[in-house]
């Protein structure tokens, strides 16, 4: 059973192409986490399942509703947790709580106990009545939780809900989260920090450039990629020809799955090997051939592996390229209604 | 502890969407009205202009010549019913200010999220809430002038002050909220406010008669809005006043007070109908 099903997802905006064909299903009751860099579609996809926005085509079905069709009884069902905390700074945390309950309709009585409830759990005694102009990032972040749990959504979705809290926030919030998840709540989440997601989700899709290119669950995706991983530099810097020369070397060595080459990082080497055994025999052949290991470095999977494996590049580079690319004057006016 | 997603219709309020789209219109309009007590500032503002303008341009024309003005009235009271339709038509026409707010800081997604009954309520709480402040602020203005001398309008007067300013703020309204969705941002839409408001005040009757007027400044405040409305309040001044008679001597023809009621109706609802399907663009 799914909460959510997209079915080939398009949406351009101003001739910039932020889905290409996106298939996602999330399966109902899980913790699930949409990784990504900044700008891949994540924040455009949880925006189409909230009905914020609508896709070029392709279909969404949200908790068994067309969100196309019948937006109304899918808002119903969700809670949405912007990655732009919008406060109205005049009025206190207690108000905006109240008036995100008439928006929801919801009964004074259920209103005002599931006010008290939510304000006991996220710690928010202490400043509920005072103005949300003088909140920190992190009190903004747990009020704005706050309203999308008020009406007991089946399906929470938040998007880059830790990014740039402090530590304490971030684990009043992944414990909320954990707990919702085991009472039965759906979650979606995006984030772009990979150990939010493998700390957290129980499933997680990869998107890249508008698509899904990988999911499951973290573990299965690390498991899938199999072996040991090798960073391995034969001098700080290296350049195209010295490292497709080294590649072809290690190529052959017994227990190597796969040398790639990662040029944004020096031209190191990213080697995926049978077990730790291998990295003698790595030495001892660079040797032979006279090159040095300037440096080595060996781990199990991460997920950061996952994504360099169905990307060819790592996290952290993929955001580095996109953040000259991004509009972000022109995100925000597609983000204004 | 968080309890759990059962009985899910129970935390409803009730079935009836007309309560729910009361309650939302409601909670709406009560965090309007929650931002103007704790920032009361543009309402003080709202009144003090226009009491300024009241005060020291009625002193600076006190002793313009007899017949400057029609039936030999005095220039302050004269000036008053320009200045209550001012107040008002200025009050309506920041309505679209918190809405293009709520646009650029976000919230209005969050609105848009809410399962609302309809997205008319976030449009009917602008409405109500606009139309108070402008009213309270022209009764303002009203009340000052009463207590310089110019004097009061009966209760038949009254009700005609209160019909009129009702129709041009509704009218007003409208087009700024228009406004707050069509254009890109505050920046832009503070900027027509200003190009629009004091031109306005000054083509129309709120100032000085149409009969002092240049042939071409007299066309054009007398197919101003503002000039339909100021003149229905002017009688309404008059200790006995009949809507048949004729108001306002236009270049074009004679205008009595029906006619201008009737005229500031129909352009009520013609930019209400010519501002719909932009908001409901925007909104859906």
């Amino acid at each position: 059973m799914f909460i959510i099903e997209l079915k080939d997802l398009f949406k351009s905006y101003g001739g910039i192409d932020a889905l290409r064909g996106l298939n996602l299903q999330i399966p109902k009751g899980k913790l699930y986490g949409l990784l990504g860099p900044n700008g891949a579609g994540k924040s455009t996809t949880l925006r189409i399942i909230c009905t914020l926005l609508e896709p070029d085509s392709g279909e969404v079905l949200v908790a068994g509703r067309n969100a196309l069709l019948s937006p109304r009884m899918v808002r119903q069902q969700v809670g949405y947790v912007a990655q732009e905390v919008a406060i109205d700074k005049i009025l206190t945390g207690k108000e905006l709580l109240q008036l995100q309950g008439d928006l929801y309709h919801l009964k004074r009585s259920f209103k005002e106990q599931k006010i008290s409830e939510l304000v006991e759990r996220l710690d928010m005694g202490d400043w509920i009545d005072r103005r949300c102009g003088s909140y920190s990032g992190g009190m903004k972040r747990r009020l704005d939780l706050a309203t999308g749990l008020l009406h007991n959504p089946s399906l929470l979705i938040l998007d880059e809900p830790t990014v740039g809290l402090d530590i304490e926030s971030r684990s009043v919030i992944w414990g909320l989260l954990k707990e919702l998840r085991n009472q039965g709540t759906s979650i979606l989440l995006s984030s772009h920090y990979l150990e939010e997601v493998d700390a957290l989700a129980d499933e997680m899709a990869i998107i890249d450039c508008g698509r899904v290119i990988a999911s499951g669950s973290p573990e299965s995706l690390k498991k899938k990629l199999g072996g040991d991983r090798v960073v391995l530099r034969v001098r700080e810097f290296s350049d195209d020809e010295e490292s497709l020369l080294v590649r072809s070397i290690l190529k052959n060595i017994e227990g190597v799955y796969e040398v790639v080459i990662n040029k944004s990082q020096g031209f190191s080497l990213n080697l995926v090997v049978e077990s730790e055994d291998v990295l003698p025999r790595l030495r001892e052949h660079l040797n032979e051939e006279n090159f040095e290991v300037f440096a080595l470095s060996h781990s199990r999977p991460s997920l950061d592996d996952v994504y360099l494996q169905s990307t060819g590049k790592t996290l952290m580079d993929a955001e580095l390229e996109l953040a000259g690319k991004r509009d972000l004057k022109l995100e925000k006016k597609q983000s204004m209604r | 502890m968080i309890s759990s997603n059962s009985s899910k219709e129970n935390n409803h309020s009730t079935i009836n969407s007309f309560q729910d789209l009361l309650l939302e219109t409601n909670a709406l309009t009560k965090r309007l009205f929650l931002q103007l007590m704790r920032r009361p500032s543009t309402l003080v503002a709202g009144i003090l202009q226009p009491l300024i303008w009241l005060i020291l341009f009625s002193a600076l024309f006190s002793n313009a010549p007899v017949d400057f003005l029609p039936g030999g009235v005095s220039y302050g009271k004269f000036l008053g019913a320009g200045l209550i339709v001012f107040t008002a038509f200025s009050g309506a026409l920041n309505a679209g200010l918190p809405v293009m707010f709520d646009r650029e800081f976000g919230f209005l997604n969050r609105l848009l999220v809410a399962p609302l009954i309809s997205r008319s309520s976030i449009i009917f709480s602008s409405v109500i809430y606009i139309t108070s402040i402008s009213l309270l602020q022209s009764f303002v203005i009203m009340a000052a002038a009463a207590l310089l001398g110019y004097g009061w309008p009966g209760f038949a007067g009254l009700l005609l002050v209160f019909i009129t300013l009702l129709v041009l703020v509704f009218a007003v309204t409208a087009l700024s909220l228009g406004l707050a969705f069509l254009l890109p941002g505050h920046i832009e839409l503070i900027a027509v406010i200003f190009i629009v408001n004091l031109p306005l005040l000054f083509a129309s009757t709120a100032l000085a008669p149409l009969s002092f007027m240049p042939m071409w400044l007299a066309w054009i405040a007398s197919i101003n809005p503002l000039t339909f409305a100021i003149e229905p309040i002017r009688s309404a001044y008059e200790n006995s006043f009949d809507l048949n008679s004729v108001l306002i001597h236009a270049p074009y023809g004679e205008l009595t007070g029906y006619t201008c009621l009737f005229t500031l109706l129909i352009l009520t609802i013609g930019l209400f109908f010519l501002v719909r399907p932009l908001l409901n663009r925007k909104l859906t």
